[in-house]
């Protein structure tokens, strides 16, 4: 996926307006309005259940908070090898490492997670040892289903764009090297890789509040989210918009902090235009 | 027992003891909901790129909520939002103007969830493409006397599609995957149907493969479909990239 | 362009046969969209059959109504009702204290008691002390999740929930769930099939409390449509005494499944 589609599919640091750009006098007007939206939501819908559930909702948060940095970096480093193997490996890890990204980016995530926890489930019974093995306290619980799909389908994703970023690397730079009498593994360590990731940060900001947007499919499957959280309170209390509206307010709040971190991190690391 | 249990090819087959028809019906509705959605989206994207780029101030500001908002809460949420408070409020609207309590519901309700969420993505995506187009020639076509529908007819929308079409094909993309979350809200497409057959039948990994196969046969015949359109629209552009 | 043209105009065809479809008086009978054997379970020409399924259509066919079988999510099949996606439920609900407060219901149409399954050899009981340290799989949104939280959860048993009976069931079988609790006529039917036979057996029916069970399984309908709700009384009242209700009751069960 290129930079430009990934911006249109996730909020990113260019999104974040600029500084003083409140204050002309149509937006105050419309700030005005959304306040009163927002009052008259507070005062009209009920939202008497809300302290009953903010424990809940602060161990949701963290869930998925986990769910999202810990798949991110696990994926990350599956996609270094995956985008290497497509540009420089042989034809035996190339050709697979073409065939994951194709199959993992052409099939629905929320397929390819029931597909782990319950086609993987169903045959355990045919497996009887399984029950026995050291891995079993692991293939009981949910979250590493969560946490495998999540990764993989992270690792695709990205793997695509390391595949460009390592292909976009000047390739004077790799000759500089090589006349510097660098050996390959050293070449790689301190020019290619640094300068590939170099190239792909801008989209890591994009593909990371994706991978944000993917976590609540875990709820699908047992994992207790800040998704799965909301639709407890929405089952226990029969409302359907309070929750549903404060979920999406907590993301936007996700969203937002992360855009922001990022921007700080890109104003230190001069990315652009390098 | 577990040898012939693995592998039960005979459950896919296509006439009534095999879920195979009823796969394959799921799998039209997906297209269906996935082409309804994405030209919806479209639309919606067409006068979000414009409204954001030559609207006027308000209107500038609230399609940049919209796209924001899309852009910033996941799907899933979106869908449920859009599922049970969306329709509500669409069904309320077109009744105060006046088409009385029109009923929305099954393949049109997955239409409009689907399209809403793309026509945000294709607003940016159009927005970036319409401001690819050198403005040298919308200048020209103004001072040949053009009118503003007539340059954006001839001028505009002909010379961003070159520009528009890597996105807008990602985006088709994305719109087939997305059916499959319509599943949370019970929607018949091919996930749920996957889901129920599979539950049926306790052929959990046979049916999510063969659900997976087909998604990815629409991926990969979408694709060339996209390799020859681009091609097409890449006539007469210098080397890029 | 072209494309683009074509879709638009294959969209507005989908709008104007949808709108079409829907115009019709119809009443849309919503089920949950999965698989709930012997009540409701789509068959492989895509068809719903099941218990209640027969006996939503004599109702309707006694009622002369015209009804539909809308297929939604369990736990958004609530929501469906008020915002008029559908316009009952006939799945399996039990009526309680806390759906009244939102939605309205007929008179009962079955009841039966609730009840536990387990691993097999596992020494399991269905008390807050025999469940004690296990994992116990229920529905989202069921009287079921409503009694294991109120019960079996201050015991120290851990409740996961899930959003089909069937993935329950399938987790029973995959060994990471220790018990299941549900609807014991549902749980029994999966007991019969292959895997139910040989990963699970009934450790027993839980202890009654009426308040979080209910008295009963009945219709859901909105608040308010009272001329519906009478509808569907007399036509249960009728269908009881004519004999169609035991007619169809025999082909599934050999019991009364009406309860006391």
């Amino acid at each position: 996926m290129t930079d430009e589609t990934t911006h249109a599919l996730a909020f990113t640091p260019e999104d974040l307006p600029e500084k003083g750009s409140f204050l002309k006098p149509h937006r105050i007007v419309l700030m005005l309005v959304f306040a009163a939206l927002v009052v008259a939501v507070a005062v009209f819908m009920r939202w008497d259940w809300l302290p009953r559930y903010l424990p809940r909702l602060g161990s949701g948060i963290l869930v998925s908070l986990a769910m999202l940095f810990g798949t991110a970096i696990l994926g990350f480093l599956l996609a270094v090898p995956l985008g290497l193997a497509q540009v420089t490996g042989p034809w035996f890890l190339k050709a697979p490492a073409r065939v994951f990204c194709t199959i993992i980016r052409g099939t629905p995530l929320l397929l390819q997670l029931w597909l782990l926890y319950y086609g993987l489930g169903s045959l355990f019974p045919q497996f009887p040892w399984i029950r026995h093995s050291f891995l079993w306290p692991y293939l009981r619980e949910a979250w590493p289903y969560g946490v495998a799909a999540l990764t993989i389908s992270f690792a695709a994703y990205e793997g695509e764009v390391m595949r460009g970023a390592f292909a976009g690397v000047p390739a004077g730079e790799l000759e500089a090297a090589r006349a510097y009498g660098m050996r390959r593994w050293t070449m790689f360590r301190r020019i290619w890789l640094p300068r590939a990731i170099h190239r792909a940060l801008p989209t890591l900001n994009g593909e990371t509040v994706l991978q944000l947007k993917s976590t609540p499919l875990v709820a699908t499957i047992t994992v207790v989210d800040v998704y799965a959280v909301i639709s407890k309170v929405r089952q226990e209390t029969y409302l359907t918009y309070e929750p549903l509206l404060l979920l999406a307010l907590i993301y936007m709040c996700l969203t937002g902090i992360l855009v922001v971190a990022f921007r700080y991190f890109e104003n230190r690391i001069p990315t652009r235009g390098a | 027992m577990a040898a012939d249990s693995f592998i039960n090819w005979s459950l896919l087959s296509l006439s009534a003891p095999g879920w195979g028809g009823v796969l394959l019906q799921g799998f039209l509705h997906s297209i269906e909901i996935a082409i309804g959605g994405y030209a919806l989206g479209l639309v919606l994207g067409v006068g979000g790129a414009f409204g954001k780029l030559y609207g006027g101030p308000i209107l500038r500001d609230l399609l940049e909520c919209y796209t924001t908002i899309v852009r910033a809460v996941p799907e899933l949420v979106l869908i449920l939002l859009l599922y049970y408070a969306g329709t509500d409020l669409l069904n309320q609207l077109l009744g105060a103007a006046g088409f009385g309590p029109v009923d929305i519901s099954g393949l049109m309700a997955g239409i409009f969830v689907i399209g809403v969420v793309q026509g945000a993505y294709s607003t940016e995506v159009l927005r970036g493409a319409i401001k690819a187009v050198p403005a040298g020639q919308i200048e020209a076509a103004r001072a040949y006397g053009m009118s503003p529908v007539k340059v954006l007819r001839r001028i505009t929308l002909p010379a961003m599609l070159p520009y528009a079409i890597p996105g807008l094909a990602n985006l088709w993309l994305i719109a087939t995957k997305d059916t499959a979350l319509l599943a949370v809200v019970g929607f018949s497409e091919l996930t749920l149907v996957t889901r129920q057959a599979a539950g049926a039948t306790k052929a959990y990994f046979l049916f999510f493969c063969a659900a997976g196969t087909l998604y990815l046969a629409l991926t990969l015949v979408s694709n060339v479909f996209i390799g020859i359109i681009e091609r097409h629209a890449r006539r007469g552009f210098a080397e890029q990239r | 362009m072209k494309k683009t043209l074509k879709l638009l105009a294959f969209a507005a065809a989908l709008a104007i046969t949808g709108a079409a479809a829907a115009s019709a008086e119809q009443v849309k009978v919503g089920i949950a969209a999965e698989p709930y054997p012997p009540f409701t379970s789509p068959d492989a020409s895509g068809n719903w059959e099941g218990w209640e399924i027969e006996f939503m259509k004599a109702i309707c066919a006694e009622a002369k109504l015209d009804c539909v079988v809308t297929p939604v999510a369990w736990d958004g099949i609530i929501p469906a009702l008020t915002s008029k996606k559908i316009d009952m439920i006939v799945g399996s609900m039990s009526i309680t204290a806390e759906r009244l407060k939102t939605i309205d219901f007929s008179d009962k149409y079955y009841n039966t008691p609730t009840g536990i399954i387990g691993t097999k050899g596992e020494d399991i009981k269905p008390t807050p002390e025999g469940l004690a340290g296990k994992t116990l799989g229920v529905q989202v949104a069921t009287v079921h999740q409503a009694y294991a939280t109120k019960h079996f959860a201050p015991a120290g048993v851990e409740i996961k929930e899930y959003q089909t009976q069937d993935e329950a069931n399938q987790d029973l079988a995959a060994g990471r769930l220790d018990a299941v609790q549900a609807d014991a006529i549902a749980l029994k039917s999966f007991l019969a099939t292959d895997q139910g036979k040989e990963c699970c057996d009934y450790k027993g029916d839980v202890a009654q409390d009426v308040d979080v069970l209910g008295p009963g399984v009945g219709v859901g309908l909105r608040k308010g449509e009272a001329e519906l709700k009478d509808k569907i009384n007399a036509a249960i009242k009728a269908i009881r005494e004519n004999g169609t209700y035991d007619t169809f009751s025999k082909k599934y069960f050999d019991f009364d499944i009406y309860g006391g």
